[in-house]
């Protein structure tokens, strides 16, 4: 029985969020009728020559930074050629030789700690356009394929990772904490259903031998749509890849390199037609584009800008507000709209351990259960603190905090009347003294109990407490009977 | 002499002062059209209708005194390179003979809004590749001084038409020559302004980084006026240059003081027609009546010029005639005849038996884009794209594409160095007058060849300009060719001007 | 470096070009004079010479992120050699 290590690198094409095309006006917008977004520069029309999008460029420049690139101070764009009736130039521009970054680095790691943590390097990152769609089905039994122009030009950012990963949760955790990364910086919607996300993945395994370690051959997997899918496909792939080292003790470079495609409902990556010709894309530099040049100081600005990324995000949220690792993933992960919830309500009640609590149960769970996301959820941060206060402060008993909670978002309204709704009222102190008095007195032996040091016999005369009085707050009932059961003579 | 044997800036004087009509002189010109174009052959289509209408309403904004453009009622010639919005733009290709863009070109654009006169399209080389105007997919145009010759390419059918007065200006682009190398051969004024100088959206490619759109006229002065119509940035070319457009129309006629000029010694080694030199050599004499100063200069890289061309321009061609498949637009090839022939191929390689061969069967796709090339471009459109495919693949790239790239820095800085000593540079523009038409269409490399002198500007990015300096025995025009510095069009213009001035060689017009 | 005929037939499907028997034949000759003649370019020594792609050299050249009007489904498709109302149409490309 040998052993073997699993060798994963991810290829991930991002479609940057701009407004207009890569190199023409048209808008990028998802979702409209077939060829309704296309000009002339974009079907590719005779003549036409494209123009740069300076706004596409920038995300480029703000992700490579992000993911720590090198941003050499030169690059160019180059034309990259193979005929597909969804690429109408029948060449794609795209960068080659001397792309736009490279040489960077994402951090990744799992607070369960089911791998440690570990940096994935990135070989390169740069800028293209994007093709169109080629529509099989919806014409099925004509024999024909429809071309979709619409998304031709769209401009795409695509990120390469070194073979870093060595597991297919790995290599999830870094889909995971890329994306998470892209939508902090607002590059991209990073969705997924809609495509301006796409992963494929290079696979194979290294094998000790009795000579040694053997590499199997690289296998890329491609159509995989979700994160998950991913990692079911490498799976798969990798007691694939396993199954026929056994069989045939096929090496890499015994044949070249394959392409598969995951079906995701049978759960299985078939071989794809691979052309023996399709490799050679003479690449050559576009005489239509300007290269463009970026100074130390317009990368230095670009990070100036970029704001709190994720990971420096943790480390805050664990040193200075105090939160585990495993709250302060957890909020982070959930974008940066529900950090600066957190960060709102933490600041308003000063106790960011209540307000994670917060925010990472009730208000988590409630964004999960219903339609809100955290814009749109009715109780604002504010709102949640002033919540938080008054549980601090008595008004409200803890154990009907969360009822008041549910109240104020399925109500809509805001706490005072949340309370008055559920017949909440604060218990006057004096009110609480006489209840607790008169419990001790109906029940002396919890006087006998607690004074042996069985303080949890307090317990019974809360529940008996709330029957008479339901927004008698716990807490402070059982600190009074304390207190009245050691003054007691 | 006839009217349309004048110069545009003639026409224009008349046009301006009432004495002449745009109706008039449109009309004169499709007379003429009618009566040699169906011995020359310049246009592929002649609007005669549009540029009557067109020229009527520019005479009555005229008469109410409203505002009209640079070259209000003027007709002009257009290659059927450039897009124009509704107009079939073929250039001279199978492919586009049904091709109508949804969209103007800038340079359209502009001579539409100069309220220039459309008179027709021009024939060229099928999509601007060649020196003869033969490569066209629908006709051979001649050559008006002697119609048995061709009057060069791939302009030929603009070059043609103003040298047989059926237009006062045209355009036409120039890749490696094919504006400077058809005027020298028809005997008119051609030029190739500063690469960037005139935006190319809407031109179709040919080689982006070589291809120029110029004018064509009768005279310096025509060739300015024209220039200066359409050139200017355009924020829809990332390569058009953003700087200020000289009014070449005004300057052109100030002589240049001290004028330096260069004569290349690589020009004048073996291969050079004997009229040919002695007419450049006693052009050079005029200038130096003309108070000019005459300077041997070397361009030590000159020699490589047309193979680093002929390595540039069809890798890039190779690349920009990608497009033509058959999918969104053009010509496509008939679809039941194609899936019959893959069900054919099929069978046979089924019947006998053979793996391999059914395994390399193209699909009907690519069967599609095959028979589609193959039957919508013409054998010199490709014999480039072969030629630059291979320059590109792997394995060749290096010695070849990179190779040439690295060259065309040395011959540009061989042009920078002699701009160091000189202002201009004169020489010859083609080997030999005009050639018997046919008499290089078996030889591609001896065609490549008649590029000598002219690649070199295209690959320099630097302007170039050729009027005629003399005749040769057989009465063809010969050609002049002056160059100089990127953006110095208005020294150009100025030099050319001098000896147009100096000398008689623009009166002369070809008998039809 | 001299062309061969099983080069060309590679090269024509990576252009994809059909050519006959005859064209191919024909073809093999001419590129191979033409190649014979560019390949003195190998006798220049280009050590530490930047290849210059463009004629004239300018970079940072960009555009607003603006969106500007497209064309209408109709003039999109109007060139279109074969086509139904909503976009091209080729044969099936499934398996390319
Ligand atoms: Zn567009």
């Amino acid at each position: 029985m040998s052993d073997y290590t699993t060798i994963v690198g991810l290829e991930v094409h991002v479609q940057l969020a701009t407004a207009s095309k890569l190199f023409c006006g048209c808008s990028t917008k998802f979702g409209a009728e077939p060829n309704t977004q296309t000009c002339p520069v974009c079907i590719g029309l005779p003549g036409t020559l494209p123009v740069m999008n300076r706004n596409a460029f920038q995300l480029a420049l703000k992700t490579a930074v992000a993911l720590n690139c090198e941003i050499p101070a030169y690059t160019k764009w180059d034309r990259k050629q193979y005929y597909y009736p969804d690429l109408p130039k029948n060449y794609q521009i795209s960068q080659y030789d001397l792309p736009m970054s490279q040489h960077g680095y994402l951090d990744i790691g799992d607070p369960k700690g089911a791998f440690e943590p570990k940096r994935v390097r990135i070989l390169r990152a740069h800028l293209e356009e994007d093709a169109g769609k080629s529509l099989h089905d919806e014409v099925a039994g004509k024999g024909d394929s429809l071309i979709d122009l619409n998304r031709t030009g769209t401009p795409l950012l695509e990120i390469v990772s070194e073979p870093d990963m060595r597991s297919p949760l790995e290599a999830k955790a870094f889909l995971t904490e890329l994306k998470l990364l892209l939508t902090y910086i607002g590059v991209s919607d990073c969705n997924m259903q809609e495509g301006s996300l796409r992963v494929d993945a290079n696979v194979n395994l290294h094998i000790d031998t009795a000579e040694g370690k053997v590499a199997t051959p690289i296998i890329e997997i491609k159509n995989m749509n979700s994160f998950r899918a991913v990692e079911r496909a490498l799976e798969y792939e990798v007691g694939r890849q396993w199954c026929e080292w056994q069989e045939t003790h096929r090496k890499l470079g015994d044949a070249p390199k394959q392409t598969r495609g995951w079906d995701d409902v049978a759960g299985v990556t078939r071989g794809q037609r691979s052309k023996e010709e399709s490799s050679d894309y003479r690449y050559f530099p576009d005489p239509d584009l300007a290269p463009v040049t970026v100074g130390p100081q317009d990368a230095a600005a670009i990070r100036e800008s970029l704001g709190e990324l994720p990971a420096a995000l943790r480390g805050r949220l664990e040193s200075d507000f105090g939160l585990s690792a495993y709250d302060a993933d957890v909020l982070v992960n959930q974008g940066s709209p529900v950090v600066t919830y957190f960060l709102d309500v933490a600041k308003f009640t000063g106790d960011p351990k209540a307000a994670a609590n917060w925010v990472t149960q009730d208000v988590l769970r409630t964004l999960k259960e219903s339609e809100h996301t955290i814009e749109s959820l009715p109780v604002a941060s504010s709102a949640l603190a002033e919540l938080i206060r008054k549980v601090k402060a008595g008004e409200v008993p803890s154990s009907r905090a969360r009822e008041v909670f549910q109240t104020m978002v399925e109500k809509r309204v805001d706490v005072a009347a949340a309370m008055q709704s559920l017949g909440i009222a604060a218990v006057d102190e004096g009110e609480l003294i006489a209840l607790c008095q008169k419990l001790l007195a109906a029940n002396p032996k919890t006087i006998s109990d607690v004074r042996a040091g069985k303080l949890q016999a307090v317990g019974a005369l809360i529940g008996q407490a709330k029957k008479q009085n339901p927004n008698v707050d716990p807490t402070r009932f059982r600190e009074l009977c304390l207190e009245l059961i050691e003054k007691a003579p | 002499m006839a009217l349309f044997d004048q110069t545009a800036t003639e026409h224009l004087k008349g046009l301006e002062s009432g004495a002449l009509k745009s109706v008039e002189l449109t009309q004169t010109y499709l007379d003429r059209i009618r009566a040699v174009d169906n011995r020359v052959g310049a246009f592929l289509s002649v609007d005669a209708d549009g540029a009557l209408k067109r020229a009527e309403e520019i005479d009555e904004r005229r008469a109410k005194k409203q505002r009209v453009g640079r070259l209000a009622g003027l007709p002009l010639a257009v290659k059927d390179i450039l897009c124009e919005r509704g107009k079939v733009t073929t250039c001279a290709s199978r492919m586009l003979q049904q091709f109508r863009p949804p969209y103007d070109a800038t340079v359209i654009a502009k001579l539409r809004e100069a309220d220039a006169v459309f008179v027709g399209r021009t024939n060229m080389d099928e999509f601007a590749m060649g020196g003869s105007t033969e490569n066209s997919a629908f006709q051979v145009t001649r050559n008006p001084w002697d119609l048995e010759r061709s009057p060069g390419g791939s302009s030929g059918g603009s070059a043609a038409a103003v040298a047989a007065g059926m237009a006062p200006l045209a355009i036409g682009t120039d890749t490696g020559g094919s504006i400077r190398q058809p005027a020298g051969l028809c005997g008119v004024v051609g030029m190739k302004p500063t690469y960037g100088r005139v935006s190319r959206f809407g031109l179709i490619a040919f080689a982006s980084s070589l291809d120029q759109i110029g004018p064509f006229g009768q005279s310096v002065e025509d060739a300015a006026l024209l220039l200066e119509t359409i050139a200017g940035h355009d924020p829809r070319d990332t390569t058009s240059l953003d700087v200020p457009v000289p009014a070449y129309s005004q300057s052109v006629n100030k002589p240049l003081a001290n004028l330096r000029i260069g004569w290349v010694r690589e020009h004048f080694g073996g291969g050079l027609d004997k009229e040919v030199e002695s007419a450049v050599r006693a052009a050079f004499e005029v200038y130096k009546s003309l108070g000019a100063t005459l300077h041997e200069i070397s361009l030590p890289h000159s020699k490589y010029a047309v193979a680093t061309y002929y390595v540039i321009a069809p890798s890039e061609a190779s690349s920009n005639l990608a497009r033509y498949d058959g999918v969104h637009f053009g010509y496509r090839t008939d679809e039941k005849e194609m899936l019959a022939e893959l069900a054919a191929d099929r069978r046979r390689l089924e019947t006998a038996g053979d793996k391999a061969g059914l395994e390399h069967l193209d699909s009907a796709l690519v069967r599609m884009y095959r028979r589609t090339r193959a039957e919508g471009f013409g054998p010199e459109v490709k014999r480039r794209i072969m030629l630059g495919t291979y320059a590109l693949s792997a394995g060749y790239y290096d010695a070849y594409y990179l190779k040439a790239l690295k060259l065309r820095r040395l011959i540009r800085k061989d042009f920078d160095d002699a701009f160091g000593k000189v202002d201009l540079i004169a020489g010859p523009i083609t080997p030999a007058p005009a050639f018997k038409i046919g008499e290089m269409s078996g030889d591609p490399l001896a065609m490549y060849l008649v590029d000598i002198y002219t690649v070199s500007a295209n690959l320099a990015g630097i302007p170039g300009l050729c009027l005629p300096c003399g005749r040769s025995q057989a009465g063809l025009p010969i050609g002049l060719q002056l160059q100089a510095p990127a953006l110095e069009e208005e020294r150009l213009f100025c030099g050319a001007r001098m000896f147009e001035q100096a000398t008689d060689w623009d009166k002369g017009r070809a008998k039809l | 470096m001299s062309i061969s005929r099983r080069d060309n037939e590679k090269v024509a499907l990576l252009g994809r070009l059909r050519l006959t028997e005859d064209e191919l034949a024909i073809m093999t000759t001419e590129l191979a004079q033409i190649v014979g003649y560019v390949d003195q370019l190998s006798e220049v020594d280009t050590d530490g010479i930047e290849p210059m792609a463009h004629a004239i050299e300018v970079a940072n050249v960009f555009r607003a992120d603006e969106v500007s009007p497209s064309l209408s489904r109709e003039e999109a498709l109007s060139n279109a050699p074969h086509r139904d109302e909503r976009g091209y149409l080729v044969p099936a490309v499934l398996g390319e």
